[in-house]
C-alpha cells in the first residue's frame, strides 16, 4: 500500500468515527445503528479485556438484534436512565488502522483511544476507553460508476480502562 | 460509636412503625454505622459460593460491606473467610481477585500466612523472640456456614446467635427449590460478576428486590419493546402473591401465575422443545411428573436478608459502602450439568443487569433518585401501606398480600428494627 492510499484510508476511517461519535453524543440513535452491517457484535467486557464472553459476563454482548433492541427501549422515551438523556462530549483520537483482514481483505482493524465526558442527574462521570473496531466496506450510495464504497461497523469492542472496578450506570451509547 | 448507638436506641419505635419509615434511614451516616455493627458485622452475610473456589488452594476476593474478605479452600477442602489485613502494620495481604495458592505474602515486610489464615513465618525472625505466633494470625469471620454451596459468614463469636439454618429460616426453601433446576442439584456460580456501583442505601435495594409495584412503571420500556410476558405478573390482576418469610427474608411467589400458565419453561420465556437435552436430563434425573412440575415453576424470586437476591436467572448480593453508596455484584445462576440452559442464562443475564443492563440501569436509576429525593424535608416519612388492609395468611404461617402489596417491605422493616434495637 503506497503512503498516499494510507493517508487515504485513514481519512476515511477518521471521518467515520467522528461520524460515529457525533451520532452518540447527539443521542441520534437511528443514524447510530445504521453504521452496523447485520452481523454485528457489540462488546464491552467487564474485569479485563480478554475474558472469553461466551462463559463469562461482559457488560454488553449484543448482536445485531439486541442493538435494534436497545435502540427500541431508547425510542420509548421511559428508558428513565436516559429520560433526560445524559449530555456527552466525547474526544477520539490515536486512530490506527492496524490491518486488512475477511474475504477480499475488505474488513479493517481499527483501533482508537476515547474519552467521554457525562453530566447527568448523579453527576459528572468520566469514561476512558480503547475501542478497537472491525469496519468493513460496502457498496454505497454515492454517484460515479459503481456508487463507490462505504465504511460500515462490524464489531466493536469497548475496552473501559476501569473495567475492573464497580462502575456507575452506562446507559448511553459508548 | 457506642455513643452513637446509645443517642440511637431510644428513637426506633419512632424512626421504624408498621406502615412508614423515617428518611433519615436512608441518609443518616451515624445509622449506617450503627446498622455495619448490628446487621453487617454480627448477623449472617452471604459471602460467595463454595463452586468460585472449586479446588485446594482456591481463593477468590469477596466482601461484607466495606470489609474486604478472602474466601478461602484450604488443603483439606476447608472453607475459610479472612480478613486482608496484615495483622503487622495493617498492610492489604492479597491484591488479586482469584487464584491459587498455599500462602498469602504480605508485600510489606514479608510476612507469611496459609490460607487457613495462620501465621506460617516472618523474616528475620530473632527480632520476634518470645512473640506468640498462634496470636498474630490473618483475622477472620469467625462463623463459616455453608448451605447447598452458598457460603455465609458472621462476625458473630462462635455459639451466639443463630445458626445458618435457623437464620436462613424459610428461605433455605428458595435455595431449594433453586438447586433443583440442575439435573444435578447443583448450582454452580463460575460465570464471573459484574459490579454496578450506585449513589444509594443499600435499603432502597433490598426494599425493590422483591416490590412488585414498581415493574409496571420502571420496567415499561423494556417489557414493551421486549414482547416480555413478564408485565402480566406484576399487573393488578395477578395471581402471584408477594410473601414476608420472617427474618427479614421475602419473596415475590409467582407459582400461581405460571401454574396457570401451565407452560413447562414458560417462566424463562422458552419452551422445551428448545431445550430437549436439558428438558431430557430433567426427566431422567427427577421423574417425568417432577420434572414437569419443576419446570412449570420457575425459579424463585427471593431476597435473603441482608445480600443476596435470587432473582430467578440471577444471583444479586449487595455490598454497601457507605449510607449512600452500594455495589450491586451480579452474575448468571448456572445450573451444574445444563449448559444449553446456562448459555441462554448468561445471554439473557448480560441483557437486563449490570451497569448497561436493559432492566437494572432502570431500577438503579430509581435508587439515585430515591437517595437524593428522601433528603428533602417534607414529609419525614415513607409511606409503606399499600395493602395492609388485604395482608393475609397462607396455609403455612405466613404473611402475604397481593404481588404489588408492600408485604415484603414492612417485613423487612419489623425485623430491620428487632436487629438495631437490640444491645
Amino acid at each position: 500500500m503506497s503512503s498516499a492510499s494510507d493517508a487515504e484510508l485513514l481519512a476515511d476511517v477518521t471521518r467515520f468515527l467522528y461520524r460515529e461519535a457525533r451520532y452518540q453524543d447527539e443521542h441520534d440513535y437511528d443514524a447510530w445503528e445504521a453504521l452496523w452491517t447485520d452481523d454485528a457484535l457489540y462488546w464491552i467486557p467487564a474485569n479485563g479485556d480478554d475474558l472469553d464472553p461466551e462463559t463469562q459476563m461482559s457488560i454488553v454482548y449484543d448482536n445485531r438484534s439486541r442493538i435494534a433492541l436497545r435502540i427500541r427501549q431508547l425510542h420509548t422515551g421511559k428508558r428513565h436512565t436516559q429520560s433526560p438523556r445524559s449530555r456527552l462530549r466525547r474526544i477520539v483520537s490515536n486512530i490506527d488502522v492496524l490491518g486488512r483482514t475477511g474475504p477480499d481483505q475488505n474488513d479493517l482493524n481499527v483501533t482508537a483511544n476515547a474519552l467521554v465526558y457525562e453530566s447527568n442527574l448523579r453527576g459528572e462521570t468520566l469514561w476512558a476507553s480503547r475501542n478497537d473496531y472491525t469496519l468493513r466496506f460496502v457498496p454505497g450510495s454515492g454517484s460515479g460508476p459503481d456508487g463507490g464504497t462505504e465504511l460500515r461497523m462490524a464489531k466493536k469492542k469497548v475496552i473501559l480502562a476501569n473495567n475492573q472496578a464497580a462502575l456507575f450506570t452506562l446507559s448511553f451509547l459508548i | 460509636m457506642a455513643a452513637a448507638l446509645n443517642v440511637l436506641a431510644p428513637t426506633w419505635s419512632r424512626l421504624v412503625q408498621r406502615d412508614r419509615v423515617d428518611g433519615s434511614v436512608y441518609t443518616d451516616p451515624a445509622i449506617f454505622r450503627a446498622e455495619l455493627e448490628k446487621i453487617w458485622y454480627r448477623g449472617w452475610v452471604y459471602v460467595g459460593h463454595s463452586s468460585e473456589v472449586p479446588k485446594p488452594n482456591d481463593f477468590v476476593m469477596k466482601a461484607i460491606g466495606p470489609q474486604s474478605v478472602l474466601m478461602t479452600r484450604d488443603k483439606d477442602g476447608q472453607i475459610h473467610l479472612l480478613l486482608n489485613r496484615c495483622p503487622h502494620r495493617g498492610n492489604q495481604v492479597c491484591l488479586e481477585d482469584r487464584g491459587n495458592t498455599t500462602s498469602f505474602v504480605c508485600s510489606y515486610h514479608g510476612w507469611n500466612f496459609r490460607n487457613n489464615g495462620e501465621l506460617r513465618g516472618t523474616p528475620f525472625p530473632a527480632g520476634y523472640q518470645g512473640v506468640d505466633k498462634s496470636q498474630l494470625g490473618l483475622g477472620k469471620v469467625a462463623r463459616v456456614e455453608t448451605y447447598k454451596g452458598f457460603v455465609f459468614g458472621s462476625f458473630a463469636a462462635p455459639g451466639s446467635g443463630p445458626t445458618l439454618l435457623e437464620h436462613l429460616g424459610a428461605a433455605a426453601e428458595a435455595i431449594d427449590r433453586l438447586v433443583q433446576f440442575s439435573p444435578e442439584g447443583e448450582v454452580e456460580v463460575t460465570a464471573g460478576f459484574l459490579k454496578h456501583r450506585t449513589k444509594a442505601n443499600w435499603k432502597f435495594i433490598v426494599d425493590n428486590e422483591t416490590d412488585g409495584y414498581h415493574p409496571t412503571f420502571v420496567h415499561a420500556s423494556i417489557f414493551s419493546t421486549a414482547k416480555s410476558g413478564i408485565g402480566a405478573l406484576y399487573n393488578n390482576d395477578s395471581t402471584a402473591v408477594s410473601r414476608y418469610l420472617g427474618n427479614g427474608h421475602s419473596e415475590n411467589d409467582l407459582r400461581p401465575e405460571f401454574r396457570r400458565l401451565d407452560k413447562p419453561l414458560g417462566w424463562f420465556g422458552t419452551s422445551e422443545d428448545r431445550l430437549p437435552e436439558y428438558v431430557a436430563k430433567m426427566k431422567v434425573a427427577y421423574g417425568e411428573e417432577k420434572a414437569r412440575q419443576i419446570l412449570v415453576d420457575g425459579t424463585p424470586h427471593t431476597m435473603i436478608f441482608p445480600n443476596l437476591f435470587i432473582a430467578e436467572i440471577q444471583l444479586f448480593v449487595l455490598q454497601p459502602l457507605a449510607a449512600d453508596e452500594t455495589v450491586q455484584h451480579v452474575t448468571a445462576i448456572q445450573f451444574k450439568g445444563a449448559p444449553d440452559l446456562n448459555r441462554r442464562m448468561r445471554q439473557q443475564t448480560m441483557g437486563s443487569v449490570g451497569p448497561a443492563g436493559l432492566l437494572l440501569a432502570d431500577d438503579t436509576e430509581m435508587y439515585e433518585r430515591n437517595q437524593r429525593g428522601v433528603q428533602q424535608r417534607d414529609p419525614e416519612t415513607l409511606f409503606l401501606g399499600r395493602g395492609l388492609h388485604r395482608e393475609r395468611t397462607d396455609e403455612n404461617g405466613f404473611t402475604i398480600g397481593d404481588n404489588t402489596d408492600e408485604v415484603p417491605s414492612r417485613g423487612m422493616w419489623s425485623h430491620y428494627r428487632a436487629l438495631m434495637e437490640a444491645t
